[in-house]
């Protein structure tokens, strides 16, 4: 019967997701092409009928709404189309090349992040109010309020620069060019779920069945492990969503700080080129991402929490 | 909400007693009182009124002018004798008074930012929680869809494509961070107009846009001063994170992100183009982040113990 | 020998407005197989005390005293030797059924955990102890339901597994912790039938925190009335229901209705509040709600021997009870033990 409830929901959820898409492709398509200035301004004038010519191949000449549903049939086959700027590159190329290496830094982030994120908590938690919780969760408050941007150039500047332990930057898949923008990356999360896994531990190890698993005479760390764990865990679950968007978003300065050939770059050389196709590829690309990981965290959550019954939802 | 103090579950007992000891003083009063005792949020006050005071005045004391290029000293390290306390830039300007000066564009930008998002966000959210019903579930699934879209990178389109003008900074950073801010006050007026008073309101003849003037946006109050104080870092940080890739604020106007930025630059010559910007960014980011937990704590003590 | 013995308890909280006292030198003791009932008003002290004994205060809360259980401190315990006793020799249930039970588990594994950490059982053996201790209370088709969530389960039905559970291990004293309290009306007689009769079958000891008077005439043999974390009268139900000593007593009885008074009887309310626990002053607590207050209560009144033999915290009841008593002052469990002999 469960197992039914989950199928269910999940399905509803799926087909909740369908206007989310359509939101997101049509915001990113209006914003772009209302924008003044087009793809071939920039470069040096071209004579107008080179010009006209151009607008043709990629249909710039015709009616907004025509190459909106034109967009949209071609992002079903999930085509991004070429790429304004990259002359040779569809988009579809281009994310090929730059998503492998922005995946591995941002799955690493959040792995590192999940684990030592969620074991601060709970030390904090059961040492609450001692000296230990206070100093990890001003070291966590520390870790939320500093920038991306001012810890990587101060981790090149002293580990990089002055120590000369680990490269500055670049990109060739080794584990030592890669432990610097993990780091990076993983810190405000690590902080961020530090905090939020204490507080929900506290939380727990004070309700009333946590109350009845002492009274059962079971040692402290089976009181955890079995009965306080789960429930605390599941808000940390839920924030999963929203820290895999947090750390994209992330990406995009790390990639840019250390030198990593990523989608992030990809994303912020497009935009500062109206590169249309190639933006709207990413954000498309990455919006699509953060939906599906939404959706995957949710039905986790659901399977992990016996309390909800999804025949009564919807 | 009354003013008792809700203890945890087995403390049932103390929670009966301390009743009866506050009762009598306001939900305020009381919250204030706790604000005070909470050591962190109390020296992150002093510091941030210090800042606001360095910010505002700093700049006219300073013998420098900020975009005042000193030939003389380029990339200069900090040093009393030149009068440069933080150092120069590779052109030569002073880094105490562009930090400072920055410093008022980051905190312009993270108030009336937050400003923009209250707005929005409160109205928003009022409405659709008092109203409920049919345009509650279509108001609200409008917020939950925009919340799923990548929010940073409309940010980044938005400044790319119309332009890096600083009030559109302000614009574009409220105008997408008014969705937290319309989910909480929703929830909170849908409890709150079930309440007794309300409905006495309601029985008495006053109307929907009263009603919600009256009774929802004042006892929302609390919610939502937490929230505003959270709020800011957030702004602050996006502001930074938008002048840092180049897309923010611009020459000759300066903020801390930008700042950073350019510190960065330099950090292996000039270290003290980077380390000073980002001191009073991660300083200021601090602070209102201590702020915010401690008028949370202050203003629902749930989970003080 | 008294099974469980305490002496000279202390409780308190540490709040940010002060230091909350909730029980005050508390002195009381049960016999194997007996069924003590602690009655008082909400704030009285009387879960605070059992959970101090058993070791699970809130954080902020400290305790001092005595608890000997088979002659040894459960207050000096290790955390590991008191949960050898906890769940296995004292199982104890709580308030609030809907709450009590671990909502991610299912009823089996909690079950079964008591069971396999304290007697060693496979999961196997553990599993059909488990079901037929589910029969016992009465949960239809128990191996069907053993593998389900507390949220699949009505309160009553919880409260039984809660009773189940605790009962797993046979304990020589269960603490049920006004185990009705937040049930329907209906559901609350079967409750109380229910723990009566578990008791009797196994001849353990209980005790039996409420404020609903009909339930400790029902299961009961010796009533402990607390009233701002002090015992203010202890003496057989008979002696308290019939023939209470203290103003306190009488005013809590008062306040029921009851099959053997006139059904035009009033029914009385104590007026006032509860004292601030956190300036308790000197004197007797409850002079300022008493209707019979003298000057003298002003001073601290003894835990004496009082008519009957029994012990009362009232200048007026020692007075009744003669001077040749007075003497007696109560220090100790000693004197309370021999009082309830002599009363029974």
């Amino acid at each position: 019967m469960r197992q039914e409830g989950i199928l269910q929901h999940s399905a509803s959820r799926l087909l909740g997701l369908i206007p989310t898409l359509l939101v997101l492709i049509t915001i990113a398509f209006f914003m772009i092409r209302l924008a003044p200035g087009g793809p071939f301004d920039s470069e040096k004038i071209l004579p107008p009928e080179i010009k006209a010519n151009l607008e043709a191949k990629y249909h710039l000449d015709e009616p907004l709404v025509k190459q909106y549903f034109r967009y949209l049939g071609q992002i079903i086959t999930l085509d991004f189309g070429p790429s304004f700027q990259y002359k040779d590159w569809t988009v579809n190329e281009l994310i090929a090349r730059g998503f492998p290496v922005s995946l591995t830094i941002g799955g690493l982030a959040i792995v590192l992040a999940f684990f030592l994120g969620t074991l601060i908590g709970i030390v904090a938690a059961m040492r609450q109010n001692t000296a230990v919780d206070y100093s990890l969760m001003g070291v966590a408050m520390l870790g939320i309020s500093i920038p991306n941007f001012v810890v990587a150039p101060l981790l090149i500047l002293l580990v990089a620069v002055y120590a000369g332990w680990l490269p500055a930057g670049g990109w060739d898949w080794s584990v030592q060019r890669m432990v610097l923008p993990v780091v990076t990356l993983a810190l405000p999360a690590i902080a961020y779920i530090a905090r939020l896994t204490r507080g929900s531990m506290i939380e727990v190890l004070n309700s009333n069945y946590i109350r009845t698993a002492r009274a059962k005479g079971l040692p402290e760390h089976l009181v955890i492990r079995r009965h306080a764990l789960k429930p605390a865990l599941l808000p940390v679950i839920s924030f999963m969503g929203p820290a895999t968007a947090g750390l994209i978003t992330g990406s995009v300065v790390i990639e840019r700080i250390y030198s990593i050939p990523g989608l992030g770059s990809y994303f912020v050389q497009g935009a500062l080129n109206r590169d249309y196709t190639l933006v709207m590829g990413v954000v498309i690309f990455y919006g699509v991402i953060i939906i599906l990981l939404n959706f995957i965290v949710d039905i986790l959550y659901a399977w992990m929490n016996p309390r909800i019954r999804y025949n009564e939802a919807q | 909400m009354n003013s008792s103090i809700d203890l945890q579950v087995e403390d049932p007992f103390a929670a009966a007693m301390i009743e009866v000891d506050v009762r009598g003083r306001s939900l305020w009063v009381d919250a204030w009182h706790r604000l005070l005792k909470n050591r962190a949020a109390v020296i992150s006050g002093i510091i941030m009124a210090t800042m606001l005071l360095l910010v505002l005045v700093g700049p006219a004391l300073s013998p420098w002018e900020g975009d005042f290029t000193d030939w003389d000293n380029t990339s200069a390290p900090p040093s009393l004798e030149t009068g440069h306390w933080f150092g120069t830039d590779s052109v030569g300007r002073d880094i105490l008074v562009r930090t400072l000066e920055g410093g008022r564009i980051s905190l312009l930008v993270g108030l009336v930012a937050t400003l923009v998002s209250l707005v929005i966000g409160v109205s928003y959210g009022a409405i659709a929680g008092y109203y409920g019903g049919f345009t509650d579930r279509i108001m609200m699934r409008m917020v939950d869809i925009v919340y799923a879209l990548p929010f940073m990178f409309f940010v980044i389109l938005l400044m790319v494509v119309f332009g890096r003008h600083i009030v559109l900074i302000f614009v574009a950073i409220g105008a997408v961070n008014w969705l937290d801010m319309a989910r909480i006050v929703r929830g909170q007026t849908l409890s709150l107009k079930n309440t007794e008073f309300v409905e006495a309101a309601r029985a008495c003849g006053v109307d929907h846009h009263a009603i919600i003037r009256r009774h929802i946006i004042p006892n929302l109050l609390g919610v939502v001063m937490v929230y505003v104080t959270l709020t800011i870092p957030q702004v602050i940080l996006v502001e930074s994170f938008l002048s840092f890739l180049g897309l923010g604020v611009q020459e000759p106007m300066s903020s801390w992100g930008a700042l950073v930025n350019d510190g960065a630059q330099d950090m292996e010559s000039a270290p003290w183009t980077l380390v000073f910007p980002a001191a009073f960014l991660t300083v200021t980011l601090y602070c209102f982040n201590y702020i915010g937990d401690g008028m949370r704590d202050a203003l629902d003590p749930k989970d003080r113990l | 020998m008294a099974l469980l013995e305490v002496t000279g308890l202390q409780v308190k909280f540490d709040t940010p407005e002060g230091e909350v006292q909730a029980v005050n030198d508390l002195d009381f003791s049960v016999k194997h197989g007996e069924s003590l009932a602690i009655v008082g008003e909400s704030g009285a002290g009387k879960s605070q005390a059992v959970m101090a004994i058993m070791g699970l205060l809130a954080k902020n809360g400290s305790a001092t005293g005595k608890a000997k259980f088979k002659g040894q401190d459960l207050m000096q315990m290790s955390r590991k030797e008191l949960n050898n006793i906890r769940g296995c020799e004292i199982a104890m249930i709580f308030q609030d059924p809907m709450t009590s039970l671990n909502p991610f588990l299912t009823i089996e594994k909690q079950m079964v955990e008591v069971i396999t950490y304290h007697q060693g059982l496979r999961r196997g053996e553990a599993r059909a102890h488990a079901v037929e201790m589910l029969r016992a209370v009465r949960i239809p088709a128990p191996e069907e339901r053993i593998k389900q969530y507390p949220h699949e389960f009505s309160g009553g039905m919880r409260q039984r597994v809660m009773i189940a559970m605790g009962l797993l291990c046979e304990p020589s004293l269960l603490i049920a912790d006004e185990p009705t309290t937040a049930l329907d009306v209906t559901v609350q007689a079967q409750i109380t039938h229910l723990v009566g009769e578990m008791r009797q079958k196994s001849n353990m000891a209980l005790i039996l925190i409420t404020h609903d008077l009909a339930v400790v005439a029902e299961v009961c043999d010796r009533v402990l009335v607390m009233y701002a974390g002090q015992v203010v009268e202890t003496g057989s139900v008979e002696d308290i229901f019939y023939r209470p000593q203290h103003p306190y007593t009488q005013g809590l009885l008062d306040s029921v209705p009851r099959m053997d008074r006139p059904a035009d009887d009033e029914l009385h309310s104590i007026p006032g509040n509860p004292p601030n626990m956190m300036d308790l002053g000197s004197g007797c607590h409850f002079r300022d709600r008493c209707s019979k207050a003298m000057d003298v209560c002003k001073d601290d009144p003894p835990l004496q021997v009082a008519q009957d033999g029994r012990l009362s915290r009232c200048f007026i009841a020692i007075e009744n009870a003669g001077m040749d008593n007075s003497e007696r002052v109560a220090s100790g469990t000693d004197s309370a033990e021999d009082s309830t002999e002599t009363a029974e």
